[in-house]
């Protein structure tokens, strides 16, 4: 099946990888970019889509997402992952490994990607375990899942409790030219924590994670980093010391990036309110001062870019007692919008800095094709309207997932378009 | 809707005029506990589920005198023979109940924010009687009206807690409580098992010598150490605790003044208690577990409904 050749016109052309800041046409054909900027002229036989009024940028990719599939259908398929990321603008999303069974071997991986290509919605990249059935024993074969398509390697879910085997990962994955990501938690500080450890957990009388069960993690990661030269990637940073680290380990030139979810850029751990479970993750919302420092940190770049670490989860299984309930919440439908509301809207950061954060460097972290409007890259591309106010409904929601702080809020700027190899995957307000 | 809204679930959100109208309520209704037929028909009808989720305590004893001396019908569920313990949600647990047309719900759970939990979920009123280590408001009530009644107020008092603060629910309720009545709250015990950053979080002055803790106070309430805190390694040995932190006569007679002894119970004498403290003269122990009976008798009145300027004419017409 042949794609009809795309022609946006009149959209305000937004990507900070090749300095595009201004009104102009782009041109999609056979799923590549074929011409951007000024006026286009496409071929008879193209479609065109007015964008006038709307932000055309590089497709957004997010590094760390939680489809459930194989495992929990019943909370998310890659179908609906992959559709729940179109529309969010997600062009592509990694999916974590930490399946049942595990992706730990080529067959999985074959599998993820098999799903995805059915999905016919946003590219899903498989991410591999490190180790098999992420016992943190045993080497995942990395070699073959990167033959067969994961981009990446992580136990996340579970920290590298052996500092030994993750040596190692970092040592065998840089064969393949792989980051390896980790999920970073000292577990006997953490041990039965379920929020941030301070004045709101000593209040409600729940057992708190210290920031400090983090920052070991992220010190040692760096350290056999600096050792190996194996790339890490830092999963969900949560607070101000882990930026300092990885400041630390960046300004020494060690192979070190790292990743910040929207609810730890804009949420603390006030929200957790009276045992409000959709505000209940790993790593936990923290304090004001962690998300100045995150906030900071991804201005500047110590952060490289932002992941959604979309995590659906079932109705009744939020539905229980605070301690009870699994962690974490829904975003790929959010993140945008929630970035726009609260860093965006008030002059935080820019909207090209957005974008960055959101396509250009998660490309370039994992490596990725896209995040990019260069003539010859894949077609992949987001519009935008960031006038656009909505307010969440989880009805609303193309995940199965309806576990958000967010519902209810109205937020500022949404997708209208969502474009994967030159083809309209989601459109605002119609059947994706 | 009663002065107290739907349910009784912590002190923290109860305002200083709250707390002291059900302490005002509990006084008129100690009289009923000290006649021959200790009965009066106010809560004739209403039907009361006390939910334990874990082992039966003298805290349901004492909610099951309170009940009964109001005429309420009272029915225990506990883990051990209910189907909680086959895999059912609180949640369902307590739809299947309401479902039988109860009117209040006495609920202690190990997760704390349990009773809130379920308050937002059921139209009965709930009173919590301990959640994981959340709070433990009637314990709290009862212990303010303890005190109260020996000093007729509590403004300016400094009250020390003494031990595990960190897992206690009777801490967090007695400080709330104590604060809101205008007393200086100390807390004492070993580092590790206070709350890091006690003083911010809760308000409280940290005593790291129970010899200055004794120094400075004017009433002491001991928390229960519960052996299971020595196997999780908070602390070395139940015989070191009691040697740096036990409350011993020898300590207490350094003190300026007399101090005044609560344990919210139950004791275990020769570890965070001697007994010549637990059973001396100084000692308000079993005031408290007397006073707890109508603290509780005044929260299932109030939350019914009842006025507390009614309570004492309420009781003497019902007699």
């Amino acid at each position: 099946m042949t794609t009809r050749p795309l022609l946006l016109t009149g959209g305000h052309l937004l990507d900070p990888s090749i300095g595009l800041d201004g009104i102009g046409d782009i041109l999609l054909v056979d799923g590549l970019v074929a011409s951007v900027g000024g006026s286009i002229a496409g071929p008879d036989e193209a479609e065109h889509v007015d964008c006038r009024g709307l932000h055309v940028t590089p497709g957004f990719i997010d590094v760390h997402c939680h489809l459930r599939e194989p495992g929990r259908e019943d909370v998310e398929t890659i179908a609906t992952g992959a559709r729940a990321a179109a529309a969010g603008g997600f062009t592509a999303v990694c999916a974590m490994p930490n399946t049942d069974p595990v992706t730990d071997n080529q067959a999985a991986v074959g599998f993820i990607l098999a799903q995805a290509a059915k999905a016919n919605a946003s590219r899903v990249y498989p991410i591999g375990s490190i180790s098999v059935g992420m016992n943190g024993v045993q080497l995942s074969e990395m070699g073959e899942m990167v033959a067969a398509g994961a981009v990446a390697v992580s136990d996340d879910g579970r920290p590298v409790v052996s500092a030994q085997l993750m040596r190692t990962a970092l040592e065998y994955a840089r064969t393949f030219g792989i980051p390896v990501a980790d999920h970073c938690e000292e577990p006997t500080l953490a041990h039965g924590g379920v929020m941030n450890e301070g004045v709101i957990s000593a209040r409600l009388g729940l057992k708190g994670i210290p920031s400090e069960s983090e920052e070991i993690m992220v010190i040692r990661d760096i350290l056999l980093a600096r050792r190996t030269g194996g790339r890490v990637h830092l999963c969900h940073m949560s607070t101000w010391g882990s930026v300092e680290l990885i400041r630390w380990g960046k300004e020494r030139g060690i192979p070190v990036t790292a990743e910040v979810c929207p609810h730890h850029l804009t949420l603390t751990e006030e929200r957790v309110g009276q045992y409000d479970t959709n505000a209940k993750m790993n790593p936990p919302l923290r304090t004001q001062r962690d998300v100045d420092a995150l906030i900071a940190a991804l201005k500047d770049g110590t952060i490289d870019c932002v992941a959604t670490d979309h995590a659906p989860h079932h109705n009744d299984e939020k539905n229980r007692e605070f301690s009870d309930a699994p962690n974490g919440i829904v975003g790929l439908e959010t993140a945008l919008s929630v970035l726009l509301t609260w860093l965006v809207t008030p002059g935080t950061i820019t909207l090209s800095q957005l974008v960055e954060k959101l396509s250009c460097a998660p490309a370039r972290v994992f490596g990725l094709p896209g995040g990019t409007l260069r003539r010859g890259s894949i077609a992949d591309v987001t519009v935008l309207d960031p006038a656009a106010s909505w307010t969440v409904k989880g009805s609303d929601f193309r995940s199965k997932g309806r576990n958000s702080p967010w519902l209810n809020s109205t937020l500022s700027g949404r997708v209208a378009r969502c474009i994967v190899g030159g083809r309209q995957v989601h459109v605002l307000d119609s059947p994706a | 809707m009663s002065v107290l809204g739907k349910d009784l679930l912590d002190l923290e959100s109860l305002s200083t005029a709250q707390i002291t109208a059900i302490l005002d309520t509990a006084e008129p209704l100690k009289a009923i506990s000290l006649r021959a037929i200790k009965k009066v028909p106010t809560m004739r009808g209403a039907t009361i589920v006390n939910l334990f989720f874990e082992a039966p305590t003298r805290t349901r004893v004492s909610f099951e005198f309170a009940e009964k001396r109001m005429s309420a019908d009272a029915v225990n569920v506990a883990i051990g023979n209910s189907s909680v313990s086959k895999g059912e949600t609180l949640v369902d647990t307590a739809r299947n109940l309401e479902a039988m047309k109860i009117d209040m719900v006495v609920i202690r759970h190990q997760a704390s924010g349990a009773a809130r939990f379920l308050a937002e979920r059921i139209e009965s009123n709930v009173i919590n009687a301990g959640d994981g280590t959340h709070e433990h408001p009637t314990q709290g009530l009862l212990d303010l009206l303890t005190l109260r009644d020996k000093w007729g107020s509590l403004q300016g008092r400094r009250v020390c807690l003494v031990g595990d603060v960190l897992h206690s629910r009777v801490a967090r309720s007695n400080i709330h409580g104590l604060r809101k009545l205008g007393a200086d709250v100390g807390v004492c015990g070993p580092r590790s098992l206070l709350p890091n950053g006690a003083e911010e979080a809760l308000g409280v002055t940290v005593f790291d010598r129970i010899e200055a803790a004794i120094e400075w106070a004017d009433a002491l309430n001991i928390l229960r150490l519960q052996l299971e805190r020595m196997t999780a390694g908070y602390i070395p040995s139940l015989r070191e605790y009691n040697r740096v932190f036990g409350v011993t006569r020898e300590r207490l007679e350094r003190s300026p003044r007399d101090l005044l002894i609560l344990h919210p119970g139950p004791m275990d004498r020769g570890v965070e208690i001697d007994s010549d403290v637990a059973d001396g003269p100084h000692s308000l122990i079993l005031d408290q577990v007397t006073n707890g009976v109508a603290i509780r008798m005044a929260v299932l009145y109030m939350l019914r409904g009842g006025r507390p300027d009614l309570a004492a004419a309420g009781m003497a017409a019902g007699e």
